[in-house]
Parts: structure tokens; C-alpha cells; sequence
């Protein structure tokens, strides 16, 4: 293996190909943060619309996690970059897509973003039914209000049971950005992949953009770990599972 | 002790004019299509003509059509009526590793012979002779090259264009904004929708693309050729027996004229699947390729150095 | 916007989608089955307590299960071919074939996954059961084949059949290498027709109602097998 190629000044643009790997852990970063967001503050919105007793709000999500956890996510890619545009008043799509700013990596901001918000959802709804539904009868009988029961009890020992889960549906955002080459956006595969056609040095690439992913999953994990220690839930077993 | 070799010298002479390819031992591509019993061909999506799928979606165009004769003379050579074709789809950016990983035998599509693919695999005869320019919106403001300055591009992943406009991008600081696709209907179809302004490609596909559209009217193919594109069959390297057979086919249709009525066929012609006609008349360029047969590949970056 | 939609583009093109459907859901038995027994083994592995033997599984669980699917695809699309031309000094070698890379891909990528499953399930057999075995004189192997793992997997079922919807989703993503699957089908009769919205709109309703009806066997099939407390 000779890593020597990504010295050399790339084909176009000016950069060097190390130049390219660079963007591209950029872009991949930036497109899981941004759908990390929308993720997290949407499905646990709906998280908690599904352990209320408001029928409605509880059908709502439900309908909401199963239609968006039931379709590929590649699909999603292309119904937010292709379909969405042509679906709104013209002046409109055309500004999606040529007045907006990047919009390929916007759609599959969204994309990645809403389809994530589905399964941090259901991570949100057990971490907070996996809390005894007793302490949640003792907090009504002090007095507590259903939203103050959420707001002191369920939200934060529910956030802190779910820790783990939502560390494993980070680093699956992480890798699924990579999807967002469908559409366009130049994050690290796309970037290697494009590396390999210029320089024919696949395996070399390859193995590169393999070793990144998998150094910034270790790095997460390991982060995690010490943030699950800091927060574990005293008594709970295998919390830091 | 001299006439062994003697022997063995007449009896190779002798079955060059008999049995060309029985006598001898085959190797490389031929061998693996008698033993596997399958042929397999890559083909396009939408590289109309040359290499696209009809309306019952199978292989057809003028690259297919070259292709199959080159599939009936592996048959003869091989005795094996029989043989079993396989299409395999390939997009621009994989054609090459799905040939050399061989999970294709030819690729029968729109692949320009550039020099630096020559390092990778190996070209029949020049078939078309063709370029890049772009295609626009009709009443869109790009009347040629300069007018794309910070504007948004869209390219087909792994194509010679890319490079040519990436290249001329490069040398006239237009700061183009570029947007990667898979495959040329699908570039297309950002230009249909406005997501890019302009499509650069080889000038015959542009046609092609504009024929099938839904208003053909509405778009225009405009600029200076800003590469060369000779196309050809390609092959894998280092394979001299099936390089002389996908040569001789190609050169025998070229000799016998018959290459006129494929041409024809095709570029002069309604072709499915909607009955279009291209009325694209052989160039000076495709007629002297095929007068002087030749696998001479271009340079990387079109007009531009780099 | 609904007015000029095209339900004939979507008719015309149901005998393509078709074959494509029996690529992805051909793929995805395929890859299920390879990824379960592969899973077994490397859970079987993991579990080991000779490092010798649980390192290499956890190294490869690991490794796999911190790589995107997409770039899976890609190294084995484009390397494995040269690969086995490589090993078997046969520079003509018969290539596998873009159907056989895809399953190659998706089982080795699938294992790391139904590993992690199938290593929760052992470990939920009570020890009590495994002891008893060895206790009536059963070998590893036959306290594992006969005891463990028949118990383990019931318990699984449900968990190792919404992992299968899981990998029929994920085969949409061999688009990245021009295969014709429901997916690849779908798109390359949007972009040659121009009718982008009709079939992405119902390429996405097909995959939904599959999945959801799926979804809703494996729930019924766990009320079964684990009858709410």
C-alpha cells in the first residue's frame, strides 16, 4: 500500500487529494450534526407523544414513526432533493433548487433528519415506560401536575436510561450520511470513491475512508462511555450497557 | 532431429487457415466464455443511441448492434450456437472495474478511448467520433461557456466531459458550482428541472437526450467542441486472442460496408422507443475512422492541459 | 401540482419494477440466511473464552458494525473481483457477478449485525440450562446445537425478522452500483420518462406498505411468543 497519491495535487480544484479526504469528513460531519438536530429535538417530541393519555397526540406519532421508519431511507433522499420541489407552488421549488444554498445537502439534512426522528422516538417512548409506572403514582399523589410529573420526573431519568441507545442512533446517523451521495453531496464514501477514479488507487482509499469511520466511531464511544458513567442512574443494573 | 519443429511449424501454419481457434490452446476471455458458457456484455441505461433500454427495458442501439456481431463471431469461433448472452448495466462509474473484475466481457456503451483508460483496459476500433458541449434551456441566458461563471453545472460521475469542464473551469476561474449525477438521463433531468443550468457531454448523446425529451424544442445543444471523444468497444487488456477477434469483427463490418446500414439504423432513422429520428449524418471524422481503422485514444482533460 | 400526474408511467413500468422486487427480496432472503448462520458462528465466537477465538470475531463485528453499508458495497463491487484474480493467479478469472458481490456484501455486512442479536439471545438462556446438559453429559457442541440455540432463537424470532425488514430497506442502496433492484427500477424509469414525482411517490408507498405489513406479522408473531407481562 502506497498512500504517496494523496500528496499529489487532485485533478481539479486546485487542492491536493489529502485536500479532498478533508472535505469530505467535513461534509460527513456536518450533514450527521445538522440531521443529529433535528433528530434528537423531533423524535423526542414524538417520543413523548406516544406515552401520553391524549389519544390524538399519541396517534399522530405513532402514524408519523410508522410511515417514516417503514420506507428506505434512500428513498427519503430522493423524495426530499426530487419529488419535494415539484410538489410545492412553483416559485417556490425553484428556489429550492436554484436560489437556496446547497441544496442537496439541506435534503438530506432533512432527509437523514426526519427518517433518524422516528427511531430516536421509539428510544425516547421505552426509555420512558421502562420507568416504574409506581414513581410516576407517587409524583401525582404529592401533588405534581401531569406536565411537572414529565418535566421532573419522566424527562430526566428517561433521558438518562436512553443514553446508550441514543449513542448507537448518533453513530447510525453518522454512517448513514454516507447516503447522502444519492443525492449529490460530497461527503468522505463519495469523496473516496471519486478519489479512486482519478487516481485508480481503490483499495488504498478505501481502506483510509474505512479507518476514518472507524476512528471517529471509537472516538464517540469512548466519549459516551465516560458521559454514561457521569449520569448512570444509581441502582439501575447494566445501565452502563 | 530438424523435422519435428518442422512438423509442429506445418501443422500450426496449416491450422491457422483451417481451424484458427480449435487447434490452439485458448486463453483469456474466449476460454472463460467456453467454459462458462455465457458471454457477458455490459450495456447503458441511457446513452441513446448507442447503449440504452427500450420500452420492454432490454439492451438496444448502435453500440449493442456492433456488440452482437462481435457475440455471433465469438459463437462461430467457438462453435457454440448456443452461448448464452448475459446484459449486465453498468454506469460510467463502473464500467471499467466491472470490466476488469470481469463480471462483463465488452462494454458495448458511449466510452471515449482516452489515453489514461488505455493504462486500465484495452479498445476495439473507434465506432463514433463525437465531443463535449452542453445543453441549456432554450430561453435560459448561457449562449456559451463564459456565460456559466458561478452558475450551477451538473455532470455525469466518471465521464471524460467532467473532466474537460472541470478542466475549462479550472484555466477560466468561472467558479462553477458542480453537482454530481449517476448516470446521463438523470443529469439531464436537473437541466429539465432547473436544478443546473447546463449539462456538458458528448454532443451526440446531448441530441439523443433532447430528442427523447418531452419538448424537444426547449432546450438547445450550444458551445465549441471542448474535447474529443472517439468511442469504442471496450475490452480487457493483455488478451490478444479475443483483441484480434472483437478487431477483425469490427474492421470486417467497416471493409464490407455493412456499417452503413448500422448507422443508418440507427442515426438516420426512427429508433425506439418513442419513434424518434436523429438525423444525424455520418461526420468527416467517423468516415475516416472507419476507413483507417485505428484505436487512438485522446488526451484527459479535453482541449485544456492539466 | 397533482394535475398532470402520470398513473400510466407507473402501469407501463409494473413488469420491470416486478423483476426488480424479486432482486431485492431475493437479496434479501439470500442475505438473511447467510447472515444468520454467519451471525451464529461469530456469536458463537464472541462468546468463546479463548481470546484467540473471540478477538477475531470482535474485531470483525466491531469493524463492520463502524462502516457504512454504502461503503461495504463499494469494496466489494469494485475489490473483490480483483481479488479473487489476485488469489487465484487467474487474471481472466470468472468474476462473481454484480448479483453475487451484493449478496457477498450484504451477508458479511448483515452478520456483524444479527451477531450482536443472536450473542443477546444465547446469553439470555439461563445458565441453569446449559449446567443441566452437562450435568446429563452432552459436549459443547451438543449442548450448544441442542440445548442453546434452538431455545435462544425462539426467543429471536421477532428481533431477527425486523433485522430482515431492516435489510430489505437497506438493499435499495445497491442504486449506488446501477443494479436494477425495486429501487433501481423505479429510478431508471423516473429519470428516462421524466416522471421523477409518480414514481419516487410510489416506489415509496410500495416499500411502505410491505414493510408496515411485515412489521405488523413480527408484532403479532412476538405476542406469541412473549405474551405481555
Amino acid at each position: 500500500m502506497d498512500f504517496g497519491f494523496l500528496s499529489q495535487p487532485a485533478f481539479s480544484g486546485g487542492g491536493t487529494y489529502f485536500d479532498w479526504v478533508i472535505t469530505g469528513i467535513k461534509w460527513t460531519m456536518l450533514v450527521s450534526l445538522c440531521a443529529w438536530v433535528i433528530a434528537f429535538t423531533v423524535g423526542s417530541v414524538l417520543g413523548v407523544m406516544r406515552t401520553t393519555k391524549v389519544v390524538w397526540l399519541k396517534g399522530l406519532a405513532t402514524v408519523y414513526v410508522e410511515l417514516f421508519r417503514n420506507i428506505p431511507l434512500l428513498v427519503h433522499m430522493f423524495i426530499w432533493y426530487f419529488v419535494m420541489p415539484e410538489l410545492v407552488p412553483k416559485s417556490l421549488g425553484l428556489w429550492m433548487k436554484q436560489g437556496m444554498p446547497m441544496p442537496e445537502f439541506w435534503s438530506a439534512v432533512f432527509a437523514l433528519g426526519f427518517y433518524t426522528a422516528s427511531r430516536v422516538a421509539e428510544q425516547v417512548r421505552s426509555g420512558i415506560e421502562s420507568i416504574p409506572r409506581g414513581q410516576t403514582h407517587a409524583a401525582l399523589a404529592t401533588g405534581l401536575t401531569m406536565p411537572q410529573v414529565y418535566r421532573y420526573l419522566l424527562l430526566p431519568m428517561g433521558y438518562r436510561i436512553v443514553v446508550p441507545p441514543l449513542t448507537s442512533e448518533f453513530l447510525t446517523i453518522f454512517k448513514n450520511s454516507s447516503v447522502a451521495l444519492t443525492i449529490g453531496v460530497l461527503e468522505l464514501t463519495a469523496q473516496a470513491r471519486t478519489i479512486s477514479e482519478y487516481t485508480f488507487r481503490t483499495f488504498e482509499i478505501f481502506t483510509l475512508a474505512t479507518v476514518v469511520y472507524v476512528v471517529i466511531t471509537l472516538a464517540v464511544v469512548v466519549i459516551m462511555q465516560f458521559v454514561e458513567t457521569k449520569i448512570r442512574v444509581p441502582g439501575y443494573i447494566g445501565t452502563g450497557r | 532431429m530438424l523435422r519435428i519443429p518442422h512438423l509442429v511449424a506445418a501443422i500450426a501454419a496449416a491450422s491457422l487457415f483451417t481451424a484458427p481457434v480449435q487447434a490452439q490452446e485458448l486463453t483469456g476471455t474466449l476460454k472463460k466464455i467456453k467454459d462458462t458458457g455465457v458471454i457477458k456484455v455490459g450495456h447503458r441505461d441511457s446513452s441513446v443511441p448507442f447503449s440504452y433500454l427500450d420500452d420492454k427495458q432490454q439492451p438496444i442501439g448502435y453500440g449493442v448492434d456492433i456488440c452482437m456481431k462481435i457475440v455471433d463471431k465469438v459463437k462461430a469461433e467457438l462453435k457454440m450456437p448456443n452461448l448464452k448472452v448475459e446484459f449486465v448495466p453498468v454506469t460510467s462509474q463502473t464500467r471499467i472495474p466491472i470490466l476488469m473484475g470481469g463480471n462483463i466481457d465488452l462494454e458495448c456503451g458511449s466510452t471515449t478511448n482516452s489515453v489514461e483508460r488505455q493504462k486500465q483496459v484495452d479498445f476495439a476500433p473507434t465506432y463514433f467520433v463525437t465531443g463535449t458541449k452542453i445543453i441549456v434551456k432554450k430561453n435560459s441566458d448561457i449562449k456559451g461557456y463564459d456565460d456559466l461563471k458561478g452558475k450551477t453545472v451538473v455532470f455525469t460521475q466518471g465521464t471524460t466531459n467532467e473532466r474537460a469542464m472541470k478542466a475549462y473551469n479550472d484555466e477560466k476561474k468561472l467558479g462553477i458550482n458542480f453537482i454530481p449525477s449517476k448516470d446521463h438521463a438523470e443529469s439531464f433531468l436537473a437541466v429539465q428541472t432547473d436544478r443546473a443550468v447546463a449539462f456538458p457531454m458528448d454532443d451526440i448523446l446531448l441530441y439523443g437526450l433532447k430528442a427523447g425529451a418531452k419538448n424537444p424544442d426547449d432546450f438547445v445543444v450550444i458551445g465549441e467542441f471542448l474535447s474529443d471523444d472517439p468511442y469504442a468497444i471496450m475490452l480487457r487488456r493483455d488478451d490478444p486472442a479475443f483483441k484480434k477477434l472483437v478487431d477483425d469483427t469490427v474492421t470486417g463490418i467497416y471493409k464490407s460496408g455493412e456499417i452503413n446500414k448500422i448507422y443508418t439504423k440507427w442515426f438516420e432513422s426512427k429508433i425506439p422507443p418513442k419513434g424518434i429520428n436523429l438525423y444525424f449524418p455520418m461526420s468527416d471524422g467517423l468516415k475516416a475512422a472507419i476507413k483507417n481503422p485505428n484505436n487512438t485514444g485522446v488526451g484527459a482533460c479535453g482541449k485544456m492541459k492539466c | 401540482m397533482f394535475s398532470d400526474f402520470d398513473f400510466d408511467v407507473i402501469q407501463r413500468a409494473l413488469p420491470y419494477m416486478g423483476q426488480g422486487m424479486m432482486f431485492s427480496l431475493g437479496l434479501t432472503a439470500l442475505a438473511m440466511i447467510g447472515g444468520i448462520v454467519l451471525g451464529t458462528v461469530l456469536a458463537l465466537m464472541r462468546l468463546s473464552s479463548i481470546k484467540a477465538i473471540s478477538l477475531p470475531a470482535s474485531g470483525y463485528v466491531n469493524l463492520l458494525r463502524s462502516t457504512p453499508l454504502i461503503l461495504v458495497i463499494f469494496w466489494f463491487y469494485f475489490l473483490v473481483p480483483i481479488a479473487i484474480k489476485h488469489f487465484s493467479g487467474d487474471s481472466y478469472a470468472q468474476g462473481i457477478g454484480p448479483f453475487h458481490s451484493a449478496l457477498i456484501a450484504f451477508t458479511l455486512f448483515e452478520a456483524a449485525y444479527y451477531c450482536e442479536i443472536i450473542r443477546a439471545g444465547i446469553q439470555s438462556v439461563p445458565a441453569g440450562q446449559i449446567n443441566a446438559a452437562y450435568a446429563l453429559g452432552l459436549n459443547y457442541w451438543q449442548a450448544t446445537i441442542q440445548v442453546v440455540l434452538p431455545q435462544a432463537f425462539r426467543n429471536m424470532v421477532p428481533i431477527l425478522l425486523t433485522q430482515g425488514i431492516i435489510l430489505f430497506q437497506d438493499t435499495s442502496l445497491v442504486y449506488v452500483v446501477g443494479l436494477t433492484d425495486f429501487m433501481g427500477a423505479a429510478s431508471k424509469v423516473a429519470q428516462r420518462d421524466g416522471r421523477l414525482v409518480e414514481m419516487y411517490l410510489f416506489a415509496a408507498l410500495v416499500y411502505f406498505v410491505l414493510c408496515f405489513i411485515a412489521s405488523l406479522i413480527v408484532k403479532r408473531l412476538q405476542m406469541r411468543i412473549t405474551p405481555p407481562r
